[in-house]
């Protein structure tokens, strides 16, 4: 008897697939992942258009951010009653126009989140390759200074160390840098140390590979994804403690177009004018969430293990 | 347990001491002489240079100065205030009181909040729910604190009337300060009304400076209740067959749990910082303004004891965050 | 007692699903030992989870029936089958360290389950947990009660994770690879106490198991699994005397037991194939060694008598070649 030759087609519940299918490419993997996810994808796309706002900010504001219209001090926004077409979002409580004002901010805060993470990024890693694959008395230091950082609450550190360079945007800029240091070391570190009891940079040192090569071509690549995310969501970190100190009078001074600094004497007007503090927060809370929303959407894409 | 928290006051010092030497630093590292700075005078007489010299130790060396700063400090000199020529310390705990209330409730509303929209978000993981939950914690969590807090006094105090602008009393109530903390000393005053003026004071702040901590817990809980739930002993539970309200009640939570209590200690620095922003801008009257407010005067001295008390502080939480989560995780606290 | 009609279990996505379970079915008689043989990945877990209903999203679980003793458990509400599931079908698994929850007494873990299926008062709850312990062989059942798992071997957990599962007296207990994680000398006692406690109580046991061995020991069936479906299932002697399905056979030949003096041991070349590399026709085609193009274009159906099935175009003779 032959089970075959009695129901040979029902005998197929499986649709029956087209030969073999190879799992799909890592980097078509990655890209598929990312932008499956909604709001990752968004992120993406609001962070292009900034870069693209400050590029051309000279080109699409109607005004110079430093022009006071002396005639036209806190005009509403177009759609309010004493509003004009002119000034799209009012002007400030000297007559500038706050969309032009905003639009030349995306200059600083993107440039404080390129200048902030780049310090930081490339300093950290090379404290936490030096701790992690020397260990021993450096990395004790290193890791002990780390931990004192850890201490403080990050804003007062950074407000500490403006206390000592002074106020201003570029010293803001360094203080941020600083402060975010640690996470970048410890994640570098724990990669690192993770890395180097592997078999297979125990194989490079066998074959003659120098402490350079096996740290940047060997071991850092494998560092990467933790890296890639918190960088991402160090703009937004960056961004926001830059405008917490702007806001302060500690960070950016008057009259730069920086974001936060335009809220700095924002309250005063905030039974007359709520078109003065309202616009600088929310380009403010879109950029941020712009940047977190593409970390997360990283993390999850290069690292299903760093999933939160 | 003893064993290990003895362990643990250990691991602190090094960090303590790395607090008092970048402290007893940042003096140091200021561009121009310290004793303009401390004097907090332009044209010191010779004088009084050289008294202020020989009263701060300055002709010492620098590790003789270090030692002279760490006895003072061990004594409860941290120094007095440039500006109002008290002792660092005793604003310092003027001033504690009243952070410490308004965290304690920023805390509360984020946990009270947070953990429930956390574990629901977790348990429905991909409906609705969770990602409406998780698209609002990461805009809270993006949030700038500052503009928040100015857009919630524009809301509800300009717009609705609802809450006071500042402060932390109502100016129709007066009473002496017993414990600092209003919310308990207007009981003790045992005026009509003063409570309620108290916390109806606390809670824009407390809202404000809880909504970031609230973010990450809600989002740390998430995620540690997704982890769990696909952890081997919910599987025995179900095919014990408990309910999931037990399921997620019982076994799931108490181990989410570990994770979350530890994100909740961390977040004691984010309040702190938080609280700088929140307290400039509601008139409170506690650390984080006089950080500030030292800052804009150039109050070296108080800048310098305040960071030292603060890191302490952190410290200190950061272990009794440790200890409890001994506490809820039976396998560390078996561990000695 | 318990029947399962083409039982299928999908993952991954509508229109590309993988099937885990294949149309599998199979039945357990009352008192009975019965093995599921299979290699990893073959889904004999999933099937055994999906009886208990524990498969999750994104699993979607489909039958023509899941009967047990008069029930159908498709059928019931989540609610229903609770009042089945942990009392009448008892479950353990394969890892008993990860299986308990860490964060309460193994004590309390047992109690529970009397509370939730038996009642009675915490004094009862107490003594009968005591009781348990001491019957799955565990020394000073009073004072482990308030132990931690961790504070326990694998080999005690896993007493634990027995002592949990028949707490309620089952009428089945499905046993998942109940002695794959632990040592090699607890592997036979946690056996051997398996077996004790089904004959004391009666209760008709599944066992889940890659060893062929194991199962001639203790079994009265076996249903082999192969790539998410049953190949073939009958009673023990007949199937070690004749295999009917070419994989079967193969098993048989690979088994230490079998092979002879001074002879390299039999394996079957190739894996089983993943969620990538379904073949076509018959799923052990490319690994067979009497395949022909006919098994290699279409499925065979699952064939033969109610107590001798096998899904093969064609099955063995008692000469071991096809017919």
């Amino acid at each position: 008897m032959t089970v075959a030759e009695q129901a040979p087609a029902q005998a197929a519940p499986m649709p029956p697939e087209r030969g073999a299918e190879a799992p799909p490419h890592p980097l078509r993997e990655f890209w598929s992942s990312f932008s499956a996810n909604r709001g990752a994808l968004g992120g993406l796309i609001v962070i292009i258009a900034l870069v693209f706002i400050a590029l051309l900010a000279d080109k699409i504001a109607p005004h110079a951010p430093t022009d006071q219209f002396r005639d036209a001090l806190l005009t509403p926004p177009a759609w309010q009653d004493g509003g004009s077409t002119r000034f799209l979002l009012g002007t400030d409580p000297v007559g500038r126009d706050i969309l032009s004002r905003l639009i030349h901010g995306t200059r600083f805060s993107l440039m404080i989140g390129v200048v902030v993470v780049t310090l930081s990024l490339s300093v950290g890693v090379f404290l936490g390759m030096l701790a992690g694959y020397f260990r021993g008395i450096i990395d004790n230091l290193i890791m002990r200074v780390v931990d004192v950082m850890m201490a403080l609450p990050s804003l007062l550190l950074a407000l500490a160390v403006v206390a000592i360079l002074g106020p201003g945007l570029v010293n803001a800029m360094l203080a941020i840098a600083i402060v975010v240091l640690p996470q970048y070391v410890r994640i570098t570190r724990a990669a690192v140390m993770n890395e180097v009891s592997r078999e297979y940079v125990t194989a490079s040192r066998v074959s003659g590979a120098g402490v350079a090569r096996l740290m940047f071509i060997t071991i850092l690549p494998n560092a990467l994804a933790p890296l890639i995310v918190q960088a991402t969501l160090g703009f937004s970190t960056a961004i926001l403690d830059a405008a917490a100190l702007g806001f302060l009078g500690l960070g950016a001074q008057p009259p730069t177009p920086e974001w936060g600094t335009m809220l700095a004497d924002a309250r005063e007007f905030i039974r007359r004018a709520w078109w003065v503090m309202t616009f600088p927060g929310v380009a403010i809370l879109i950029t941020v969430l712009a940047f977190n929303l593409m970390g997360d959407g990283l993390r999850d894409a290069l690292d299903p293990r760093l999933k939160t | 347990m003893s064993a290990f928290i003895v362990r643990r006051l250990l691991l602190i010092i090094p960090t303590f001491i790395g607090v008092s030497l970048l402290a007893f630093t940042l003096i140091h590292l200021i561009p121009g002489d310290p004793i303009d700075l401390i004097a907090g005078e332009r044209s010191v007489s010779d004088e009084r240079r050289a008294a202020l010299e020989i009263q701060f130790g300055l002709d010492k060396s620098l590790p003789e100065q270090y030692l002279v700063y760490m006895t003072n400090v061990l004594r409860g000199d941290l120094g007095q205030s440039i500006v109002t020529r008290t002792g660092v310390l005793g604003e310092f705990f003027a001033r504690f009181p009243a952070t410490i209330e308004l965290s304690i409730l920023a805390m509360l509303f984020a946990i009270v909040v947070g953990l429930p929209l956390g574990i629901l978000a977790g348990v429905r993981r991909g409906s609705t729910v969770d990602h409406v939950t998780m698209g609002v914690a990461l805009t809270g969590y993006s949030m700038p604190i500052f503009w928040w807090a100015l857009l919630l006094i524009f809301l509800s105090s300009v717009t609705l009337g609802w809450t006071p602008v500042s402060g932390r009393i109502s100016l129709l109530y007066f009473f002496d300060q017993v414990t600092g903390f209003m919310l308990i000393d207007a009981l003790l005053s045992g005026q009509r009304g003063a409570f309620a003026s108290a916390l109806h004071h606390l809670v824009l702040p407390a809202i404000v400076l809880g909504t970031i901590p609230l973010a990450v817990i809600a989002r740390m809980t998430r995620s540690a209740m997704i982890e769990v739930l696909s952890d081997d002993y919910i599987r025995t539970a179900r095919a014990k067959g408990v309910s999931p309200f037990g399921v997620v009640g019982i076994h799931a939570l108490r181990n989410a749990l570990i994770p979350v209590v530890t994100v909740i200690g961390l977040q004691v620095g984010i309040l702190l910082a938080g609280a700088i922003l929140t307290e400039t801008i509601f008139a409170w009257p506690g650390i984080g303004k006089w950080m500030v407010d030292s800052i804009t005067r150039r109050d070296y001295p108080v800048i310098q004891g305040g960071i030292l008390l603060i890191a302490s502080t952190v410290i200190l939480v950061n272990l009794t965050v440790d200890v409890l989560y001994g506490v809820i995780n039976p396998r560390i606290r078996h561990a000695d | 007692m318990l029947e399962i009609e083409d039982l299928t279990v999908e993952f991954g996505t509508v229109a590309r699903p993988f099937r885990a379970v294949d149309t599998v079915s199979f039945g357990v008689a009352e008192g009975e030992v019965v093995g599921i043989v299979g290699e990893s990945g073959s889904g004999k877990s999933v099937s055994s989870l999906a009886v208990m209903g524990l498969v999750d999203y994104p699993g979607r679980v489909s039958a023509t029936r899941i009967g047990f003793a008069g029930n159908d458990l498709k059928a019931l509400s989540n609610r229903e089958r609770r009042h089945i599931v942990g009392k009448d079908i008892a479950m353990i698994f394969q890892e008993p360290m990860t299986s308990l929850n860490p964060c309460y007494t193994v004590g309390f873990q047992i109690m529970e389950a009397l509370r939730i299926h038996i009642g009675g008062t915490r004094r009862s709850r107490r003594e009968r947990t005591v009781e348990l312990l001491a019957q799955v062989g565990i020394p000073d059942p009073g004072a482990r009660i308030s132990n931690f798992p961790h504070q326990l071997s694998g080999g005690m957990n896993q007493r634990v994770m027995i002592a949990m599962a028949i707490a309620c007296n089952p009428r089945l207990l499905i046993a998942d690879e109940p002695t794959t994680a632990l040592d090699v000398t607890i592997q036979a006692q946690i056996m051997e106490l398996l077996i004790s406690l089904q004959r004391e109580h009666g209760m008709a046991l599944l066992l889940i198991t890659h060893d062929l061995a194991v199962v001639a020991e203790v079994a009265q069936r076996v249903v082999i699994m192969y790539a998410g479906q049953v190949v073939e299932t009958g009673p023990i002697p007949e199937i070690f005397q004749s295999p009917r399905h070419p994989y079967t056979a193969a098993l048989l030949d690979a088994l230490p037991e079998r092979a002879k003096a001074h002879e390299p041991l039999n394996t079957i070349p190739g894996v089983v194939p993943g969620p990538f590399d379904r073949p076509q026709g018959c799923l052990l085609s490319p690994r067979c060694r009497f395949a022909t193009d006919h098994c290699h274009a279409t499925q065979p159906a699952f064939g033969g008598t109610p107590d001798r099935r096998v899904r093969c175009h064609t099955p063995l003779g008692h000469d071991g070649l096809p017919t």
